[in-house]
């Protein structure tokens, strides 16, 4: 008896401590959904982003991370999860408005807002800059390991498809960006919404599948720095964390063109706490800030600003910051309408899926099916038999 | 009446958490995924994923059997020790699977991969490396050694169960150890046979991590696949519908096993 009310006592107990503990310090949190290896973390003597608004602000980050745009897309889509602020790509927040599932940002909450360049506002994606603040920009291209691959073989996407180097080439694991490679080397545009021209792509990435070693997103960093995989097409930003570990890795912009992306930061229609997400949003924009961060991250920063902040060697680089006329080349990515992204999911669901069994295997498996089945049938007629058997024998 | 009430919690726990999503999956496999209405396109779609399903099933067998051949010896030998030495290899038996799934799968990409720890011990002695993982083989391997245990255990509580004086008497009676082994364990044995199968089989077959980890671009298997469809194309409802027919399948292959488990147990009677 003792016992049953100290146990029921301690469990009062716990239970009046939750609320007011949660009561009491009234702790701001802000949930922040990035791509992986997005942010500078405090590694290397970097700065540390998250850890730095919260000691500005007091608002705790709950930071979580993604490996694609669909596969975000897929998780506020799928529903409960509250994100307060999302960095997808410019094609992807074209598709998030068109749903209506961003919220309109309060700019007054947004002062930062005025350092990004006039380049990177009244994009193609937010045309009245109503949606979305410029995180990063930067550019798609080829990665290749200097030490096993030929110099000559370099300068296209071809070397993506050159059998040479079979089974050491990586892919990219989200659709729009593994179609605007076949894509670009079909010569086609890489908003084609043309279903003709979308399967001689998906035959392409096709004819591409047996050389590939897997198609991945964020492994790719582990694999290319080991030499476990010697080719592989990636975010030129990421090349340039790449090349610290492994200085055997090269880039290059294949001469069909390459894509152009910017990444920019919304407020989801989920978000539990707007004001909040905000300040983070115009921390992140404070040149100071970005400047610190894109410097670890190897991503070009949209505010001129922040390049006062940076290293010369990372403001200097051609892989960061391209010439005009190397830029000439980059398309970006357009709002697709959803039939379009929809026969290109089927498309790269076929890609993904091609290949089937082979005839020794296939028969096999009947032999199997047909070996179990008669094994059944025989054991029945025997045992029946036996019954039978001893039924006269016992009648006898 | 107090059966029913002690039973109470989890059967609503199974109502709430087994029968309602099973519901759940029958409506996404039949709507469709832009309008909402009655389809039967993601049912129909199959056609596209039977080289797929073959390959998933084909796998998962291959994996079965071998893991049965590893597994009767071992599990006949550990039933034969000594209580002791009966409870340590259990022990042993059981240890790995204290370990995260994830874990060991991740430490045999280590040790396969051309640049792992094998082929660079292989590479020491001035071989090139070998093409170790991304194979077939390599899946099969992955799911063998993940699903071992499974097998083992059943089949050691049956063989442990089996009494000595039918095999004395078989002795007895002038039988050899292979018809020993052939007329008395082995239908015996029959149950935990079936149940290891069956405990092996159905996850191999709807497994994507190994695969993932282990496999090449051309052993997507149909865990893959519907994996694909719920975490990055949004599409449920095709993902619905192929789990639905997973599921089916693997109610068909239990369906025959456990008739063999039938069948034996009437052999035993008759013999």
């Amino acid at each position: 008896m003792k016992r049953a009310s100290a146990f029921v006592l301690a469990l009062l107990l716990t239970l009046c401590l939750l609320p007011t503990g949660a009561l009491a310090t009234k702790e701001q949190v802000v949930n922040v959904y990035n791509w992986g290896q997005y942010i500078s973390d405090g590694s290397d003597g970097y700065l540390d982003v998250n850890a730095a608004f919260t000691e500005a602000t007091g608002i705790k980050v709950n930071y979580m991370t993604f490996d694609s745009n669909e596969s975000m897309y897929t998780k506020l889509k799928t529903g409960g999860s509250a994100y307060d602020v999302i960095i997808p790509s410019d094609y992807m927040i074209a598709r998030l408005i068109d749903e209506d599932m961003l919220l309109p940002l309060n700019f007054d909450n947004i002062p930062n807002y005025q350092y990004i360049d006039e380049a990177y506002r009244n994009t193609a994606y937010d045309p009245d800059n109503r949606y979305s603040v410029p995180y990063t920009w930067g550019t798609t291209g080829v990665i290749y390991n200097s030490a096993v691959v030929d110099e000559a073989d370099a300068g296209s996407w071809d070397l993506l498809w050159n059998e040479k180097y079979a089974g050491k080439i990586l892919m990219f694991d989200n659709p729009r960006d593994a179609f605007a490679i076949a894509e670009l080397r079909l010569g086609q545009s890489v908003n084609t919404d043309d279903p003709d021209e979308l399967r001689a792509a998906a035959d392409l990435l096709i004819d591409q599948k047996l050389l590939v070693q897997s198609y991945v997103m964020d492994q790719i960093f582990d694999r290319m720095e080991r030499g476990e995989a010697w080719v592989a097409p990636y975010y030129a930003g990421d090349y340039l964390l790449m090349v610290q570990e492994n200085p055997d890795l090269r880039f290059y912009f294949p001469e069909e063109g390459f894509n152009l992306f910017i990444d920019a930061m919304c407020i989801p229609t989920c978000c539990q706490n707007k004001e909040a997400a905000e300040a983070y949003i115009n921390f992140l924009c404070s040149p100071e800030v970005s400047g610190q961060n894109l410097e670890y991250l190897g991503y070009s920063t949209p505010i001129s600003a922040a390049r006062a902040y940076m290293d010369e060697s990372v403001t200097g680089s051609e892989i960061a910051y391209p010439s005009a006329e190397t830029l000439a080349a980059g398309q970006s990515f357009n709002f697709l309408e959803t039939s379009v992204n929809q026969l290109m999911d089927s498309l790269w669901l076929e890609v993904k899926t091609y290949g089937g069994v082979s005839t020794v295997q296939g028969a096999c498996m009947i032999a199997v099916v047909v070996a179990a089945l008669l094994a059944l049938a025989v054991r029945r007629i025997r045992t029946r038999r036996r019954l039978r058997r001893r039924c006269a024998k016992w009648k006898a | 009446m107090k059966r029913t009430a002690l039973a109470a919690p989890y059967l609503v726990w199974m109502g709430l958490f087994t029968i309602i999503p099973l519901c759940i999956v029958f409506y996404f496999a039949f709507t469709d995924s832009v309008t909402g209405s009655f389809t039967l396109i993601n049912l129909l779609s199959i056609g596209n994923y039977i080289p797929i399903f073959l390959r998933s099933i084909w796998l998962a067998l291959v994996s079965t059997v071998i893991c049965f051949v590893l597994a009767y010896p071992v599990a006949w030998f550990i039933a034969g020790c000594s209580p002791l030495k009966r409870r340590f290899l259990y022990m042993l038996v059981m240890l790995p699977m204290c370990m995260s799934f994830l874990l060991r799968t991740l430490a045999w990409v280590a040790l396969l991969e051309d640049t792992g720890i094998l082929n660079q011990i292989i590479g020491l002695l001035g071989i090139s490396p070998l093409p170790m993982i991304r194979t077939d083989g390599a899946v099969i391997l992955g799911m063998v050694y993940n699903y071992l245990p499974y097998m083992i255990l059943p089949l050691y509580s049956v063989l442990l169960k089996i009494d000595h004086r039918l095999i004395e008497a078989a002795q007895d009676l002038g039988c050899s150890h292979a018809q020993v082994l052939r007329r008395v364990i082995f239908p015996l044995s029959v149950p935990g046979i079936v149940s290891g199968f069956t405990m092996v089989f159905v996850p191999a077959v709807s497994t994507f991590y190994i695969s993932q980890k282990m496999g090449s671009s051309g052993t997507t298997l149909i865990g893959d696949v519907i994996e694909s469809q719920f975490k990055a194309a949004y599409n449920p409802n095709l993902g619905a519908a192929l789990s639905l027919i997973l599921m089916v399948m693997v109610f068909i292959c239990v369906a025959i096993m456990n008739r063999f488990s039938h069948d034996g147990g009437e052999e035993v009677i008759t013999l």
